[in-house]
């Protein structure tokens, strides 16, 4: 693992770039541990002051610190993209494996239920339920919901994926070797699905804390949370653009700009580099 | 006049990933010359350099690949060419299909899926001539395919609705539909049926009877030279180890590489024991010192691991480059 | 001989296909009333040979159990294949039939190392319970087809050649110490230096292991040196069969006359009469949809009968052809 680290380090603009932003990122999410101040509280500081050394991000007129605001907001920002990521992966590993390994009546429900959710509109229905579970949404009810839709995409990649590798002649040489179906998944044709996985990951990443930043800026999600979407929110209650708080706008953009821009480098250096060619080509293949 | 001179040829891949860098050396000292009338056959087993020999010797060199030294020189009548010099204009002007062509493994890297192949012919006839009366290039096309003993209701078909000999028979005609000098056929027949490559490999041989022009074939299959190569070049791990006449190579070879290869072939109506060359085919990345044959060779001495053999000229277009040899012992 | 006698036992098979979409399409016969037999008590090398659109892929396939027959039985061991439905079933089959395929760099996964798959079978037929119990079991097999653990070890595919991998294939297909082996083309994207060492290990399990080998080739020459039977297949068809050495030096079906004399030959004694030419069929997809004999549009001797029935199997030379022409020279086989 740490090789893999040093290497792409090393040799891999991109990497050095996200890697920069990432550690930010993660830097401002950790700072939220040690925050002078309450998020939960208003009015602790002078309103509407611009940017300053005593306040890097300036002052909301609500009377908030936005930097230290702003570092609430990241952490649950991508607490709730990790949880979403996670539930979702883990649906559409099930699905893609299950439904291209076994095939026939298993395939075919499965696929129906997947595309079932391929066509309904997401956001309609997230806006929907966020307004009947108003009083108990809260962030991790929000990153399950999330969850919930983000798997059929992949999993149907996953699962031509799967297809195709059943074909090849080392998948009967595995039947041949008495390997069961489970293991040969597991063992032959996983690690050529986890890029893909990876690939897809990153993605829906992107897609959870730009939903997450979507419903809040509507005000749809528990708008006493700190998150990057609810500070626009708050952030527009307020009129600051036109009031000419202008920094309250730019910090959480700023900030997304910079998470998502250290993703997608992020995702694109490691997939090269775990593509089973590039891997194939470092071992002299 | 030779036809193509090559000189000390070396020509390696180059890669760096990840701070691994890696050198190639597939082809690695290759000196020979092609005649105008003859077929040239280039036999060796895979990964031994000959693709890499081919795309130089017709110019298709990209990175990471790129020629360290050596010389490629060609004489197309009074047309001299030296593929270094030459920038890639002229050569897609004037040599390439016109006085070099190619035909490679499976047809479908020059036939185009999409399209009929009529328009393939049209595609590439406009490309390096000009079609300025489409009436006569039509006429020409059909007469020029009806020659080769092909049905010209090919040229409205896509090239999926042909069998795999047909499409590497249309793919012989658009070799040789400017009548070029040099036709190189990579494996031309390596996929296909032993009636079928029968075929195929007859057409090339009426096509070379009847311009005179040269043909430099490729293929592993020695069988296959030996009934239609008239000299034939063994290549061994990117270096030349012995060159001669067809039937000299077949009935008296001298490079214990080569003596073992012919040694090794089955026969039908000979059901003698028949060993195999022990060990495995060098890694070209790092490639064995001084004869690159010496850890499989049951003849090799110490000289051998140091110092790389020269070719030396046995007898009238012989050639071998081996120490024993050399000295006599063998 | 009773059924219980015969290791192998095709009868009268038939595979057909369904070409072409739910609406309309058409039947391509694959296999066509296919019948042969490899005897239990002597290992023998039993060969199929064809071009492709012989139909010897799709009977490779049927032998594995991989798709069953349209019409006819297969028998292993005296038991119809498509009663082999469980795991303990498909299992015990497994142990007793391994494949070796075509091209080597495919045979195992390029991301993992060769020797797992060894392992695997060793712990899934031989009941090696760990790595430690497997081990040694895996250095027989490897040394059997003349190879050790040091050398294949910790390897992946693509860190051996293209021989090196097709004899761990090999090695892995004997460590259940199979009675049949199913070799589909295992020398063709072999190098040329390295065939002869699969070609003579074939030779050498079935003399001294006890292991019969189907033999799956287009490559006549490596066929006539290792086998002891051979069927040679046209569009579905067999059309010739016997000892190999009858077939082979004394063709009698112009297919395979045809065949053999299209072989080029590493010693050429007469380069021209390989050169003399021939009229390759213009689509060859036609002669699958032909009335009576399959070869009838390429035929030097063909006659009217030809083109209008199969021809029937007659016995001739201590050999079967599927051939009209040899009709009155001896009797039909039943």
């Amino acid at each position: 693992m740490l090789t893999t680290l040093r290497d792409l380090l090393k040799y891999d603009g991109r990497f050095r770039i996200s890697f920069i932003f990432l550690v930010a990122v993660l830097v401002l999410a950790l700072l939220s541990t040690v925050s002078p101040y309450n998020p939960g509280r208003t009015f602790l500081v002078p309103t509407d002051m611009p940017p300053s050394l005593e306040h890097p991000f300036g002052t909301s007129s609500r009377g908030q610190d936005i930097f230290w605001w702003m570092s609430f907001a990241v952490r649950n920002s991508l607490l709730l993209g990790l949880m979403t990521a996670a539930v979702s992966r883990v649906i559409a590993i099930f699905v893609g494996l299950t439904a291209g390994y076994r095939g026939g009546f298993a395939d075919r429900i499965l696929m129906s239920v997947n595309d079932s959710f391929v066509v309904m509109p997401v956001l309609p229905i997230l806006i929907l339920l966020s307004f009947l579970l108003r009083g108990s949404m809260n962030l991790v009810m929000l990153g399950v919901i999330m969850g919930l839709f983000g798997w059929p995409w992949d999993a149907r990649l996953i699962r031509s994926q799967v297809l195709s590798l059943k074909e090849r002649p080392f998948t009967r040489t595995a039947v041949y070797s008495g390997t069961t179906s489970f293991r040969i998944t597991i063992n032959e044709h996983l690690p050529f699905v986890l890029p893909v996985v990876f690939a897809t990951t990153i993605n829906n990443l992107i897609w959870a804390i730009g939903m997450e930043v979507t419903l809040s800026v509507l005000g749809l999600s528990d708008v006493t949370l700190p998150t990057i979407g609810t500070t626009i929110f708050w952030a527009n209650q307020h009129q600051a653009l036109v009031a000419g708080v202008w920094w309250w706008l730019a910090a959480p953009v700023f900030v997304a700009i910079i998470l998502f821009l250290g993703l997608y480098l992020f995702f694109s250096s490691v997939n090269e580099y775990i593509d089973p060619r590039t891997r194939l080509r470092l071992m002299g293949g | 006049m030779a036809l193509l001179e090559v000189q000390d040829l070396r020509a390696y891949y180059r890669t760096e990933i990840y701070g691994i860098s890696r050198t190639v050396r597939a082809v690695d000292g290759i000196s020979f010359e092609l005649q105008k009338n003859e077929i040239y056959g280039i036999a060796g087993e895979s990964s031994c350099g000959k693709t890499t020999l081919i795309k130089v010797v017709s110019g298709t060199i990209k990175r990471p690949l790129r020629v360290e030294t050596g010389q490629v020189r060609y004489q197309f009548g009074d047309y001299a060419v030296d593929m270094q010099r030459i920038n890639p204009d002229e050569l897609r002007a004037n040599v390439r299909w016109k006085e070099i062509s190619y035909v490679m493994q499976g047809s479908m890297s020059v036939l185009n899926p999409v399209r009929r192949i009529i328009r393939t012919f049209e595609d590439i006839v406009g490309t390096h001539q000009g079609i300025p009366d489409r009436k006569s290039f039509l006429d020409e096309t059909r007469a020029h395919v009806r020659i080769l003993g092909l049905p010209t209701e090919v040229l409205d078909l896509y090239p999926h609705q042909l069998s795999g000999g047909m499409r590497q028979r249309v793919a012989i005609a658009l070799a040789t539909v400017f009548h070029p000098s040099l036709i190189i056929a990579d494996e031309p027949t390596t996929a296909l049926d032993v009636v079928v490559q029968r075929g195929v490999l007859q057409m090339l041989k009426e096509i070379q009877a009847e311009s005179g022009n040269t043909v430099l074939l490729v293929t592993h299959d020695l069988a296959v030279h030996a009934n239609v190569a008239d000299r034939v070049g063994i290549m061994y791990a990117g270096r030349l180890a012995e060159e001669a006449p067809t039937e000299i190579i077949f009935n008296a070879p001298r490079h214990p590489y080569t003596q073992h290869l012919i040694g090794s072939l089955p026969m039908i109506g000979d059901r003698s024991s028949r060993a195999s060359l022990s060990g495995t085919p060098p890694n070209l990345a790092n490639p064995p010192s001084g004869c690159r044959f010496h850890p499989r060779c049951p003849y090799a001495v110490e000289r051998c691991q140091r110092e790389v053999p020269e070719m030396i000229i046995l007898a009238d277009r012989h050639r071998v480059a081996c120490h024993l040899v050399e000295e006599g012992i063998l | 001989m009773s059924a219980k006698n015969k290791l192998l036992d095709v009868q009268h098979v038939t595979v057909e296909f369904h070409v072409g979409g739910l609406l309309g399409g058409t039947r391509l016969v694959a296999v066509n009333d296919v019948s042969f037999s490899i005897d239990s008590d002597r290992p023998e090398i039993y060969t199929l040979a064809g071009e492709s659109g012989s139909g010897k892929t799709t009977l490779a396939r049927m032998m594995l159990h991989d798709l069953d027959p349209t019409r006819g039985k297969v028998l292993f061991e005296g038991r119809d294949l498509t009663t082999v439905k469980k795991r303990g079933e498909v299992m015990d089959f497994m142990k007793k039939v391994q494949p070796v395929f075509q091209n080597p760099f495919e045979t195992f996964s390029p991301l993992r190392r060769v020797e797992e798959y060894l392992y695997d079978t060793a712990r899934s037929f031989i009941g090696a319970r760990n790595r430690r119990e497997a081990a040694p079991i895996v250095e027989n097999a490897l040394n059997q087809v003349g190879l050790s653990l040091d050398e294949v070890s910790r390897r992946y595919p693509h860190e051996l050649s293209g021989g090196q991998i097709q004899r761990v294939a090999v090695a892995r297909a004997l460590i259940p110490q199979p009675r049949l082996i199913l070799a589909d083309e295992p020398v063709s994207m072999v190098d040329a230096s390295l065939r002869m060492a699969i070609v003579n290990l074939f030779r050498k399990l079935r003399d001294e292991q006890q292991v019969s080998v189907l033999y799956i080739t287009h490559d006549l020459a490596t066929a006539y040196y290792i086998s002891d039977r051979i069927a040679i297949m046209l569009r579905g068809y067999v059309v010739e069969s016997g000892p190999v050495e009858a077939v082979l030096d004394r063709p009698l079906h112009p297919y395979t006359q045809l065949l053999k004399e299209s072989v080029p030959q590493p010693r050429p004694t007469d380069r021209n009469a390989w050169a003399q030419h021939i009229d390759l069929g213009t689509l060859e997809i036609k002669e699958f949809g032909r009335i009576g004999c399959k070869f009838a549009g390429r035929c030097p001797h063909v006659m009217d009968i030809c083109r209008q029935a199969d021809p029937p199997d007659v016995e001739v030379d201590g050999r079967t052809v599927k051939c009209y022409l040899y009709l009155e020279d001896a009797k039909p086989v039943a």
